[in-house]
Formats: C-alpha cells, sequence, structure tokens
C-alpha cells in the first residue's frame, strides 16, 4: 500500500516497519498498519502475536526499536504517552482502570481535556459546559443514573463503559481499546457493540479483541497478526478463509 | 425522582470541593475545633515553658501536613523531609546569626563581626554564601525559596525518569544523611554539630523574652493553621483529585493526558515548602538550628508523626505530632534508652491496627470494635473461658479478667 502521509491524507494514522525487540526477541516485526479516518479497525490474533504491545508502540508507553508511527502528519516516535494522549489519541487498558475511590461523574471530569497542567488542575472550575459534556457522555455509556455512585460499585461491564466514556470525554480522534469484551455477559457484549458502533461516528477505533463474533459486529477491517508479524489483512469473511488464518489458529 | 435530581444537582455543583454539604460542615467544624485547641485551649492552659514546647512540635506539624499531601495524597514517600525543615531552618538561622554578630558583642573575636563559630574554625571573613543573609527581605524568600529549588531538582530528576516508590524513599533518605553529614563536616561554614545557637533578636526584636516567645506561639500557631486551610483547599480542587488518583491509577493519569512527572513533582516541592516554613518557625522560637533536625532519625519520625495521625488527613497530622512529640518528651525524660523502640512499636502498632492513624478511629468504628470485644466475652462467659483465651485482646478487658479468675 503506497501513501503520502500528511495532514490531509486519508489516513489517520500510519505505522510503518514498527519492530521491538525485547532482549533479543522481537515482539513486533516490521509492522505496518495504515488506519482510516472513522474506520473501525480490529488487530487479533492467538496469543502473543504481539497484539498489545502494538498498542503500546503507538501509545508511546514501550519505544519501538524501528519504525514510524505517523498520527495525522505529526511523526509519534519519541514523544512522551501524555503528549501522544493530548494529541488525540485515547487508550483503554485490558483491565478496566477507572478511578475506584472517585464516583462516575468524578471519573469523567478527570478526563475532561482541560486544566491539564499543575497550575491549570489547581484553578480548574467545573462550568456548565463541562457538566452538560459529562451528562452527554454518561447518557452514551448507559451510566447516567449512576453519575454519583463510587466507581467501584460498578459492575466489570460498566467499568468497562466508564473507561470508554472517560476516552470520549477525552476528545480522543483514534481510540485505541483492549480487549474491550473481556469478561463481559452475552448482553453487556451487545450492548458494548452497539456502543462502539455508535461512537465510532468522527474517530477512528483500534480494538484488541478476542471474541470473533462481536470483532465481526464492529470492525470494518480486520487485520492479523502472527508471532508479532503481518498476517493478513481485510473484511472478517475474506480473512476467516484466509489458509493462513486458519493455519495459525487452528494448525500446530 | 425529582427530589432525587435536586439533590444530585446540587451534588453536581459541589464535585471540585468535598461532596456532600453534611461532610463540608464536619470538616469546618474540626478545623475550627483545632484552632480553638491552639489558639485558646493551649495558650490559657499552659506556662511559657511549655507553651513554647507546644510551639516546637508545632512546627514539626508543618512537615506532616505536607507529609499528608506528599505521601497520603500523592503516594510519595519521603523519608527526607528533615532536609527541608533543616535548610528553612538554618536559612533563617543564618539571618538570626548575622544579626546576632555585629562587630560590637563579637570584638574580642580575632575578626569582629563574623559569627563565633566561624572565628573558632580561624575564618578570616564572610563566607560568600553568607552574605545575602544579612537581608531579611532575602532570607523569607530563601526559606520557601530554596528548598523548594531543591525538591524542584530532586523531584524532576527522579520523576521524569520514573523513579519511585522504595526507590525514591531511599533516596531522600540518601539526601538526609548526605546533608547533615555535610552541614556536621563543613564546620566553619555551618557551625558543625553544634548548629547555629545563641540567637538572640530578630529585627533588633529580642525573641528570647517571654512575650516575643507567646506571639512568636501565635504567629507560628496562625500559619499552620492557614497551611491546612490552604493544603485543604488544594486537596479539594481537580489537583487534589489527581494526586489522589495518581496514588491509586498512574497509568490512567497518565493516558488522561497529564504529565504525572510534573503533578508528582509538584507534590513534592509543596511538601518541601512547609516543611521549610516549619524549620524557618523552629528557628525562631527555639532559637537555635543543628544538623540533628536534618538527618535520617527526624525524618522518619516525621513520617511517623503523619502516619500516627493518619496519613490522609490534615488535621489528623497535626494531632498526631503532638501526641508523637509529648509522647517522645514524656518517654524520653523518663526511658531514654526506651524511646526508639517505643516509637517503633507505635508505628507498627498504628499501622496494624489504625492503619488510617487517629484520624481514622471514628466514634463509631471505635464503639462497633468495643460492641463486638463484648459480644464475645457474653458469649464466653456462656461457653466459658476457653473462648476468652482465643482472643489475645479480650484478656485486657475486666471481663476477661473475670472469666480468667472463675477459670
Amino acid at each position: 500500500m503506497d501513501l503520502n502521509m500528511n495532514a490531509d491524507s486519508k489516513f489517520i494514522l500510519a505505522a510503518e516497519g514498527l519492530t521491538v525487540s525485547f532482549d533479543g526477541f522481537k515482539a513486533v516485526d516490521d509492522l505496518s498498519l495504515y488506519i482510516e479516518k472513522n474506520e473501525v479497525r480490529a488487530v487479533i490474533g492467538p496469543n502473543g502475536a504481539g497484539k498489545t504491545t502494538v498498542l503500546d508502540l503507538i501509545s508511546g508507553r514501550t519505544r519501538a526499536s524501528e519504525g514510524e508511527v505517523n498520527f495525522k502528519g505529526q511523526d509519534l516516535i519519541g514523544m512522551r504517552e501524555h503528549e501522544i494522549v493530548r494529541l488525540g489519541v485515547g487508550r483503554k487498558f485490558q483491565t478496566p482502570s477507572v478511578y475506584e475511590s472517585l464516583t462516575v461523574e468524578e471519573n469523567l471530569v478527570m478526563s475532561y481535556p482541560k486544566g491539564r497542567t499543575v497550575f491549570g488542575a489547581w484553578l480548574f472550575r467545573k462550568n456548565g459546559e463541562v457538566r452538560d459534556k459529562v451528562a452527554a457522555t454518561a447518557e452514551v455509556i448507559h451510566l447516567q443514573d449512576k453519575l454519583h455512585d463510587s466507581a467501584e460499585t460498578l459492575s466489570h461491564g460498566e467499568k468497562q463503559w466508564l473507561e470508554i466514556g472517560m476516552l470520549l470525554i477525552q476528545d480522543c480522534e483514534l481510540m485505541m481499546l483492549d480487549e474491550p469484551v473481556a469478561g463481559m455477559s452475552v448482553s453487556e457484549r451487545e450492548r458494548t457493540a452497539e456502543l462502539i458502533n455508535r461512537i465510532s461516528e468522527g474517530r477512528a477505533l483500534l480494538v484488541v479483541e478476542h471474541d470473533m463474533e462481536f470483532v465481526k459486529r464492529i470492525a470494518h477491517r480486520v487485520t492479523v497478526l502472527h508471532q508479532g508479524k503481518w498476517l493478513a489483512e481485510g473484511k472478517m469473511e475474506a480473512v476467516q478463509q484466509d489458509p493462513k488464518v486458519i493455519e495459525v489458529y487452528l494448525g500446530h | 425522582m425529582t427530589e432525587n435530581r435536586v439533590g444530585s444537582d446540587r451534588a453536581t455543583a459541589e464535585l471540585t470541593a468535598p461532596p456532600g454539604d453534611q461532610a463540608r460542615r464536619r470538616e469546618l467544624r474540626n478545623f475550627i475545633i483545632l484552632a480553638a485547641v491552639l489558639l485558646v485551649v493551649f495558650p490559657l492552659t499552659m506556662g511559657t515553658f511549655r507553651l513554647n514546647l507546644v510551639g516546637k512540635y508545632l512546627t514539626y506539624a508543618f512537615v506532616s501536613v505536607g507529609l499528608v499531601v506528599c505521601w497520603g495524597h500523592g503516594g510519595i514517600l519521603s523519608l527526607g523531609q528533615g532536609v527541608f525543615f533543616g535548610l528553612g531552618g538554618y536559612c533563617m538561622a543564618m539571618f538570626l546569626k548575622l544579626e546576632a554578630s555585629d562587630p560590637v558583642s563579637t570584638k574580642i573575636q580575632s575578626t569582629p563581626g563574623i559569627p563565633d563559630f566561624m572565628d573558632w574554625n580561624q575564618l578570616t571573613a564572610l563566607p560568600r554564601l553568607w552574605i545575602p543573609f544579612k537581608s531579611l527581605f532575602f532570607t523569607m524568600v530563601a526559606v520557601p525559596a530554596i528548598p523548594a529549588l531543591l525538591a524542584l531538582v530532586i523531584g524532576t530528576a527522579m520523576f521524569k525518569r520514573r523513579v519511585g516508590g522504595v526507590y525514591f524513599a531511599i533516596i531522600t533518605q540518601a539526601i538526609a544523611a548526605i546533608l547533615s553529614i555535610l552541614i556536621i563536616g563543613q564546620q566553619g561554614y555551618t557551625g558543625g554539630v553544634n548548629g547555629i545557637t545563641d540567637l538572640k533578636t530578630l529585627h533588633g526584636w529580642d525573641i528570647q523574652s517571654d512575650k516575643a516567645k507567646l506571639i512568636l506561639y501565635f504567629v507560628n500557631a496562625a500559619l499552620l493553621l492557614a497551611a491546612v486551610f490552604a493544603s485543604r483547599r488544594m486537596l479539594a480542587s481537580k489537583l487534589g483529585r489527581l494526586l489522589l488518583a495518581l496514588r491509586d491509577k498512574e497509568e490512567r493519569v497518565r493516558f488522561s493526558g497529564y504529565d504525572v512527572a510534573n503533578l508528582k513533582t509538584f507534590s513534592f516541592v509543596y511538601a518541601a515548602v512547609l516543611a521549610a516554613l516549619g524549620g524557618a518557625m523552629f528557628t525562631l522560637q527555639v532559637g537555635f538550628m543543628s544538623p540533628s533536625f536534618v538527618g535520617i532519625v527526624p525524618s522518619i519520625e516525621m513520617v511517623i508523626s503523619a502516619a500516627v495521625g493518619g496519613r490522609d488527613s490534615l488535621l489528623g497530622a497535626v494531632y498526631g505530632t503532638l501526641v508523637v512529640n509529648f509522647g517522645k518528651t514524656f518517654f524520653s525524660e523518663r526511658f531514654p534508652q526506651l524511646w526508639l523502640f517505643l516509637i517503633g512499636a507505635l508505628f507498627i502498632a498504628v499501622v496494624m491496627v489504625f492503619p488510617n492513624g487517629l484520624a481514622g478511629m471514628r466514634l463509631g468504628e471505635v464503639k462497633e470494635r468495643l460492641r463486638k470485644l463484648k459480644q464475645r466475652f457474653d458469649h464466653s462467659d456462656v461457653v466459658g473461658g476457653a473462648a476468652a483465651a482465643e482472643s489475645s485482646a479480650a484478656a485486657l478487658s475486666p471481663a476477661a479478667i473475670r472469666t480468667g479468675r472463675t477459670s
């Protein structure tokens, strides 16, 4: 895929030749990934394929040994995590990561993209704009009735939604979700799929997931990784028919 | 439903403040009680000597309040707060010492006009480092600024490299050791192990007189209350919430777009400035400053004070410091060798039984514990002595002694 990366390219994210090795073991090996604006992309692959590491590399949590990551025309390599977040790249962790000692509302306010410096946060006041945004976000993630509940009282699924809400209020243009439905019940999975379809408007999503049914419901395109390498890419139906993919999932 | 809405709207408005009117009122009440204790009860019930002693303890309370912010909320344990307490205290002491060393009163020295210990160490001129401390204005800026600068450098160097937790604590402890060794070693410049002594006047005002001591006590207490109040406000802001969030979920804070290193550095600098204010007030009230307030042991005692009071309670920190230091004075007079063991035991007891310190001992909770104990005894009265013997705590109560006797 040839690509001319600039701000008005049709891709919001382009990663090229990404490689990272830990003590000689290549967790991700020469991977290239192009994500279009408004695209929902799923990354699948067997355990140890390097899916989470890809998210780590894009979000700056792990430094790439080689390769480039370009987001809206800006080179992300070498930037620190919070700088990448401020550019518009949000990230949800595998296990729900919310502030348990705070209420749902406070969790959302903490993620509101104002008052991010030390003194900015000191002087931050919650005005009507913030309140509206919090209310609107809570509505989207089905937690409007639990705004004042402490986050630790939420169910596992609700915590996952809350974390997605925290990314929403952050106004990220690329949202990266690491196994958003892990540990969820069937009905929670349904609602999460609906949620993702709803929030994908106006932003790109990069979702790492094991659950194939769920991936089928949300992803426009699927990238398959195997042992850190790019294996296949395309529509879910096409990928599922791919002999190479069948081999890694069923082979050995 | 409508009622619920109204209630929740109010809670919404108070988000950046502590939740709920009731909690706020309780906090205000507790703050007023503390103010009354410090400004009315102590001065009315104590003589100048005792009051001056309390004043000294209250200067340590500045350190504890700082630790509540940086350790209790930010999760950063510093075992080197003595460094900042000492730096603040030494800045003040340098100014006072220069004032006490005018050429007239030091005319018997071989070099009149320099502090006596410099003369004893064969210094013939005032070291350049000391010259700015001739100015009261410079000193008042230096007291918070020099420790803040040092904390900023340490914090930035450590936190940008993601050094935290135990490693950070060890490094701060090492810095405390280094600074106290440095002060002791550079006798001609610092007064060495004796410290800077014989401080008499502040801008011509005799600080040794009973009246001055009383005034300084009130200044100190008011400053401490102001520090507690300001810290309360800061912790109630989004910044304070972020510090708490940082303690529990650092990675999430980072991935919400915050520079975690800056937040941590801030809380460390904040604690350092408070410690320095305490140090300066210590020098003023006690009349000297020495390396024994800088090193490892005092730094750890300050952490214990904060833990005893309750590491996330600002008011608890003040009470905890008073309790620990009264205890220290009482026990170290009677059993000087035992004091360190006692304070160690106190620390362990607090952490194991009341991890939230004095502030965590809610009346209801204590009652609940007593009720449970009582239930056990009642139960054991029926079953016999065996059940009472099971519980070591039970052995302490009269009921248990009674059962013990009968069995």
